[in-house]
């Protein structure tokens, strides 16, 4: 701040403080010219006005938060430049991306700095940082058998997870269930993790254009015989002959493929539901599935503890 | 006129009037003032960029649906709201924003950094029926969003606005404007907006 409003500030919020204690002064001593107690020569529906002194304890009162303001400018960072004799200050302010702001909190730090913030951070840091360190060196099988780290992980998972999965983790529609033991992208250890710190983007593109409508049908309806359902022989056989498009992602036999995250067909577990129509729904427009990055916003140990955490749910 | 000086605020209400504004001005020039000419209040955050048109639709959609009543964009900084929101917000993030959306009043959760939190497909699914993905949610639907389709006609004139008022949009951005959002509906200019919320402090 230039000296220019530091000088502003100062000189606005001392000089209000002192004229009000000088108009305080001032009432407090009689200058109406007329007794205590006597009237003040104004009447309305027979009540007097009387001169009365202020009332003691109110004034006293007044004092008392002049005092505590001053000493509260003296402690704090509320005239300008001036920094406040704690040297405190909420947070490391005008920081323009993360990386100033990490370099600010390690300055602040350096320096001794008195911020409410990292402070706020440091002591949680030195609480919970020895919890987390417990479980940073342990794989993701076994934090997924340590009651503690699942606890921990279900917390995180009902924060951050559970608005597309659900508190009980069983998915909804387009949002896949945690719980079944089916992970269209894995559901080795590695895999989960890698899925939760990086995100996911699974593309199934709309196939309409080159099946034409009564294809989407017949494909729908070998998809559907593929897991074990009563279906139109015809139609089925029709579809088993146009399938090997669908091969590139899904396999030849239908069994999906975890690279592309491309789903098992046979195993009647539906993201976007198993009917008829949803099916031909799903092939005739495609599918776009997104799962966002946690890293930049958990940070590997806690996606490492989730990652245990969606195990867990999947342990027979 | 009695030696009571102080008559003269008790008996004219013009005198009242004026040391009464003298009074409550001083708080705001002590306090506002100064914020006007820091150059903290209009540095930009080094990734911040100016909202697409389409996402400036998604803005005034927010605004127009009283998005704010409920919801705040403005992350305080105290750990118990860094764990689940992300960093503090910063002033260098709101530099184009007019008016701010920080809001004060949080019945849903804040929405500061809620960009690349969601899928767009949770999105769409949420403003449709939030009980569809948050069982517990209280928020209202907003079915029309999808069918409200987007004509683009003071899109151009928005975006020129801004400029006035410092936003650095080129003259393409703005020859381009209404082209941008033309077809669109108002959920894809929702959503937009959602997922830029945030982005550019990394």
């Amino acid at each position: 701040m230039s000296s220019f409003w530091s000088a502003w500030i100062i000189v606005i919020t001392l000089g209000t403080l002192i004229a009000l204690m000088i108009l305080l002064r001032w009432n407090m001593t009689n200058y109406t010219g007329i007794e205590e107690g006597e009237p003040m020569g104004h009447t309305f529906d027979g009540i007097e006005e009387l001169n009365n002194p202020l009332p003691k304890w109110w004034t006293i009162l007044y004092w008392l938060c002049f005092a505590w303001g001053f000493i509260y400018l003296a402690l704090y960072p509320g005239l300008g430049n001036y920094k406040g004799l704690l040297g405190w200050t909420s947070s490391n302010q005008g920081v323009l991306s993360l990386e100033e702001s990490r370099l600010a909190v390690e300055k602040a730090r350096a320096e001794g700095m008195n911020v409410q913030y990292d402070r706020e951070r440091m002591h949680a840091d030195d609480k919970y940082g020895p919890i987390f360190q417990q479980y940073a060196s342990l794989s993701i099988e076994d934090i997924a058998k340590e009651p503690e780290a699942v606890k921990i992980g279900q917390r995180l998972f009902l924060q951050n997870c559970a608005q597309c999965h659900g508190s009980d983790a069983r998915g909804s529609q387009g949002f896949p269930n945690l719980t079944d033991g089916v992970f269209n992208w894995g559901g080795e250890p590695h895999q989960i993790f890698t899925t939760i710190m990086q995100g996911r983007n699974a593309v199934m593109a709309p196939w309409v254009d080159a099946l034409g409508e009564q294809g989407v049908v017949e494909v729908a309806t070998y998809v559907l015989s593929l897991n074990g359902r009563n279906v139109d022989r015809d139609a089925a056989r029709a579809g088993e002959q146009q399938f090997a498009i669908c091969s590139a992602c899904h396999g030849a036999d239908g069994k999906g493929n975890t690279a592309l995250g491309a789903p098992d067909l046979t195993n009647n577990v539906w993201l976007y539901g198993g009917s008829q129509k949803a099916v031909e729904d799903t092939i005739r427009h495609g599918r776009n599935g997104v799962m966002p990055s946690w890293e930049h916003i958990l940070g590997e140990d806690k996606v490492k503890i989730l990652a245990g955490y969606v195990l867990s749910l999947n342990a027979e | 006129m009695s030696k009571n000086k102080h008559e003269l605020v008790e008996k004219h209400v013009g005198w009242l009037a004026v040391f009464a504004i003298i009074a409550i001005s001083l708080g705001g020039l002590a306090e506002i003032t100064p914020l006007l000419f820091q150059r903290q209040m209009s540095e930009p955050v080094k990734d911040l960029r100016p909202y697409t048109a389409l996402e400036l639709e998604g803005r005034d959609i927010y605004i127009r649906e009283g998005c704010v009543g409920c919801h705040s964009q403005m992350i305080r900084p105290f750990r118990h709201e860094t764990e689940r929101y992300g960093h503090y917000s910063v002033a260098g993030e709101h530099v184009w924003e007019f008016p701010f959306l920080w809001g004060s009043k949080r019945t849903g959760p804040d929405l500061a950094r809620v960009g690349g939190r969601y899928s767009d497909e949770w999105h769409y699914v949420h403003l449709m029926n939030p009980r569809a993905v948050v069982p517990e949610s209280n928020m209202p639907a907003f079915p029309w969003l999808a069918e409200n389709v987007l004509d683009g006609r003071l899109t151009e004139r928005k975006l020129r606005t801004f400029r006035t008022l410092g936003v650095p949009y080129t003259d393409e951005d703005i020859a381009g404007a209404a082209e941008a959002v033309i077809g669109h509906t108002e959920m894809e200019a929702l959503i937009a907006y959602l997922q830029s919320l945030g982005t550019a402090l990394r």
